[in-house]
């Protein structure tokens, strides 16, 4: 018989630029030794491990195997997962189904990133095809930038609307310790900021950190005994849609609308403005928190700057988006997945402190990464049928 | 092969991924390599719990999976646990390395873990397991494994 | 818990330059294989799970190259990086976890368009060994010179393991490297690093593998005769050499009993009828056998020279000709799963043995042997 899943217990660095007093193995212990202690538990409690990260921005062949002194994977089962941007969240999913099968009790998984070890638009940009796309395209920017100008020209958005998303982010960033960008930002900062790439300015989008996150899954047997609120997964989704870059359909994320079906329909969400209390969203830049939504089912096509505008999506709001800050805070990449689903578990338990939304009863998490995939996952406070 | 890839002679797009590292190396390997370089001298971390030896040295004891507390001396003296021996000039061997190259896995006295190094001084047909060797430091040090030049027997 | 089965299973040819063929091209076969041997269309396939490695394929998020042919673009869809039996293993989960019935996975690599011994002289700690080095090759000596010496094993000895396997592939068409040679060839090839001579070592290889998983509300629905799971488990031991023993395999061990207690299985030397097991280097297939527990520690190699593990033998280990014979890294061991389901239905060709009611497939992850997967397969359900 198939388990029910829960999160017990969440751990994060305090992710920063870079990170010279550890190494990677340290850095990921940190994580780890911060969701034992949440869930009060020990190493000894962990039936199995799942690890994920991307290989070219350390230069580390076999990590699950390297990392073990660090994540406490000695003796233990150990297995990697690794699908570019969308990693954190897909190990997420990977843990889900692991404790899922019967087969593993309590399982700990970790996504982590030390991107101050090398160059991140280097080691993106062979992310795509040798032959075709990696000839002409340059690191993940130019990708986002054409979805944003293509939103612009179906919808009539502007720069200012993707702007305010991102003063949006940088301000609740200001409640969340472990966030790496934590300062306040205006309107006009955004946009007298450096223009990246048309119509991205640097402001609008995500950092490179260093950082790791650990998140401790349990099944229904002992989820309860473990934790007062467990945070229940009630369902997973993961589509990678695309594999050229020009396959997409520029404007829209056909991924993000996949996978919202899938889920909302396994639990029953008919209305997901209404049903669910909160999203941490991986949104790698500011207008991804306008075109992504629409594309969740949250408000309908074109309709999103003038709800974010309304201030629905700010704390205290209809349906406050990254209370944490988001991506645009902090983005160690191969955890930053992660971050979003323990950020969702957090808010769930109670546990997010000065970053809390009141009464948290369905939250959603996503990842996004690869060629414009979404992957997510359904958070609850009540125990899944 | 279906019909219309016939005489198609498939072609090869050579490439190269170089993305430059810097890996911090972090506060406990600093500190031995520090050690190293300016005192010649081998440190390892203890566990304050299980009492081992770590060699390389490290942050967390794997089994305890707490933070080491201490720091003790090793000898730069220890015992061959294993070794290998390239006779082909693999693409990993450093440039200024020519075969035969020798690696030995090195049980250092005082420490409880071996270390991975380089054998030398020696005819690699005479390298047994147990043999007794003594670290060379290197010349010119900057900070790095390869502040240990090699290993040699001790006479 | 609920039960799952191997309903079909796809492999290309391994060759050591597949220069027709790009990632998704093999792919593209294997799955292609898999269905058909299944009885079954992409339709009726939930999801997919790619086994790849960024540093082998030398593109980062590998997976990308491989998601369409795999069927992946409607499809729920994940990646494994490591072994195949790894990737097989999350894909088992995900049919009991109740989310899938149907999972397709697939685990590809080509060796002939990277320098292994750079990739992987990276998997070595970058801060206190890299510069060392060291790769996959003059490790795994290192490992053989701590056995020998342990154990009184001789080169020799071992190398009767590569004059068995290579034989063995004389039979299987998909293999690389079929060869009739003696003892002696071994011990005159190339001194790579000592102890291991150039047919001692498993070669350079290209290759891809299909393996649909079911669960049992399906396994009996389409064409083929479901290999039923009985048992699976990994473990994985220290990473640095010197705080192993690298003389033995802990991680091995304890995943085999884990596999075995799971399957029931109590005197696996009764039990099991065949092996396919992990020997990219001669002496693995000694060493690896006997931390399994199907041969005494230091005896396999008397086993192997009774004839005890060839073809006709007691318990044949390798019908397939194994690593030695074709070695694409990462599909390696999605291989090894394949050929025991193929034996266990009795459709192994000219290589089947005999007797196939339980069979059992082996992948690694690591240098020398740092992480263990074990498969048990049985006909019977
Ligand atoms: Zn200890």
């Amino acid at each position: 018989m198939a388990k029910r899943v829960a999160i017990v217990g969440t751990g994060q660095t305090f992710h920063k630029s870079h990170r010279p007093d550890v190494n990677g193995q340290e850095l990921i212990n940190e994580a780890v030794q911060r969701a034992l202690a949440d869930a009060d538990l020990t190493m000894k409690d962990i039936d199995a491990i799942l690890i994920g990260n991307m290989d070219h921005f350390e230069g580390i062949n076999y990590v699950d195997c390297w990392s073990v002194d660090g994540c406490g994977g000695v003796m233990k089962p150990v297995i990697k997962i690794t699908t570019g941007g969308t990693t954190g969240a897909s190990l997420a999913i990977g843990g889900y189904h692991m404790v899922g099968s019967g087969m593993f009790e309590k399982v700990l998984i970790i996504g982590w990133e030390k991107n101050s070890e090398s160059d991140t638009t280097g080691a993106i940009t062979t992310a795509f095809d040798p032959i075709w796309d990696r000839q002409v395209f340059a690191g993940a920017i130019s990708g986002l930038a054409a979805e944003a100008q293509a939103y612009m020209a179906r919808f009539g958005a502007s720069d200012r609307d993707g702007a305010r998303v991102s003063v949006r982010d940088r301000k609740h960033a200001m409640n969340n310790p472990h966030a790496q960008l934590r300062k306040e930002v205006s309107l006009e900062d955004v946009l007298a900021s450096p223009m990246l790439a048309d119509p991205i300015h640097l402001l609008d989008v995500c950092p490179r950190s260093d950082g790791a996150c650990a998140v401790i899954m349990a099944s229904e047997d002992s989820a309860e005994k473990i934790c007062p609120v467990p945070d229940w997964i009630w369902g997973t989704s993961a589509h990678n849609t695309y594999s050229y870059l020009g396959d997409g359909d520029w404007g829209r994320l056909t991924s993000m609308e996949q996978c919202a079906k899938e889920v909302f329909k396994k639990a029953g969400i008919k209305e997901p403005r209404k049903e669910l209390d909160v999203i941490e969203m991986y949104q790698p830049y500011s207008f991804a928190g306008l075109i992504w939504i629409e594309d969740m089912g949250i408000v309908g096509h074109g309709e999103a700057p003038q709800f974010v505008w309304d201030g629905n999506t700010d704390m205290g709001g209809e349906l406050p988006v990254n209370p944490s800050g988001g991506v645009i805070a902090c983005n160690p990449i191969g955890a930053t997945g992660l971050i979003r689903c323990a950020e969702a578990a957090m808010q769930v338990m109670g546990k997010a402190e000065g970053r809390q939304v009141p009464d948290v009863k369905f939250a959603v998490s996503t990842g996004f990464g690869g060629c414009m995939w979404t992957n997510m996952l359904l958070h609850g406070k009540r125990k899944p049928n | 092969m279906s019909e219309i890839f016939k005489g198609i002679e498939p072609m090869v797009h050579n490439s190269k991924i170089s993305v430059p590292y810097s890996w911090w190396a972090g506060d406990t390997a600093s500190k031995f390599f520090i050690s190293l370089r300016d005192a010649r001298k081998i440190i390892a971390p203890r566990c304050g719990k299980c009492g081992k030896v770590f060699m390389p040295p490290r942050k967390v004891c794997p089994t305890c999976f707490t933070e080491n507390t201490d720091w003790v001396d090793v000898s730069d003296e220890g015992t061959v646990v294993s070794y290998s021996v390239s006779r082909r000039q693999l693409e990993a061997i450093p440039g200024d390395k020519k075969v035969p190259v020798i690696w030995g896995l090195i049980k250092l006295d005082g420490a409880d873990t071996a270390l991975l190094h380089y054998l030398d001084e020696v005819d690699p047909g005479s390298v047994t397991i147990g043999m007794r060797v003594k670290a060379v430091f290197a010349e010119s040090r900057t900070g790095g494994i390869r502040d240990i030049s090699h290993f040699k027997p001790v006479k | 818990m609920d039960r799952t089965a191997i309903i079909g299973v796809g492999m290309t040819t391994i060759e050591a330059e597949k220069r027709r063929e790009t990632f998704a091209d093999m792919t593209w076969e294997a799955v292609n294989k898999a269905l058909s041997d299944a009885g079954m269309t992409i339709a009726d396939i939930d999801n997919v799970v790619t086994t790849s490695s960024d540093f082998w394929d030398g593109r980062t998020i590998s997976l990308m190259a491989v998601g369409d042919v795999s069927g992946a673009a409607e499809k729920n869809v994940s990646c494994v990086e490591g072994d195949g039996t790894y990737g097989a293993f999350y894909a088992n989960a995900r049919a009991l976890s109740g989310s899938y019935k149907t999972t397709l996975v697939t685990g590809h690599s080509k060796g002939s368009q990277c320098v292994s011994s750079l990739i992987t002289n990276a998997a070595f700690d970058p801060i206190y060994e890299r510069v060392l080095g060291m790769d996959m090759i003059t490790a795994s000596a290192m490992q053989a010179n701590a056995y020998m010496n342990r154990t009184g094993v001789k080169p020799e000895d071992a190398a009767l393991v590569s004059v068995k396997n290579h034989g063995n592939a004389l039979k299987n068409p998909m293999a690389q490297l079929p060869m009739n040679i003696t003892v002696d060839d071994v011990m005159a090839s190339e001194m790579i690093a000592d102890p291991l001579r150039k047919l001692d070592c498993s070669p350079v290889s290209d290759g891809c593998c299909a393996v649909i998983i079911a669960h049992e509300s399906v396994a009996t629905k389409f064409k083929q005769k479901p290999i039923w799971i009985r048992g699976l488990a990994f473990c994985t031991d220290s990473f640095f050499f010197g705080d192993r023993d690298l003389a033995r395999s802990k991680a091995l061990t304890e995943a085999a009993k884990k596999a075995y207690a799971m399957a029931g299985i109590k005197d696996p030397r009764k039990e099991i009828d065949l092996v396919e097991l992990y020997d990219a280097f001669s002496y693995q297939e000694l060493l690896w056998l006997e931390e399994m527990g199907l041969a005494d520690y230091g005896k396999a190699a008397a086993r192997l020279k009774a004839g005890e593990f060839n073809l006709d033998g007691a318990l044949p280990v390798n019908p397939s000709g194994g690593l030695l014979s074709g070695h694409p890294v990462i599909a390696a061991g999605l291989y090894r799963i394949a050929e025991i389901v193929l034996q266990l239905r009795g459709d192994a060709g000219a290589h089947q043995v005999k007797k196939a009611k339980t069979g059992l497939a082996h992948g690694v992850n690591g240098l020398c042997g740092q992480s263990h997967c074990v498969w048990i397969l049985d006909k019977e359900k």
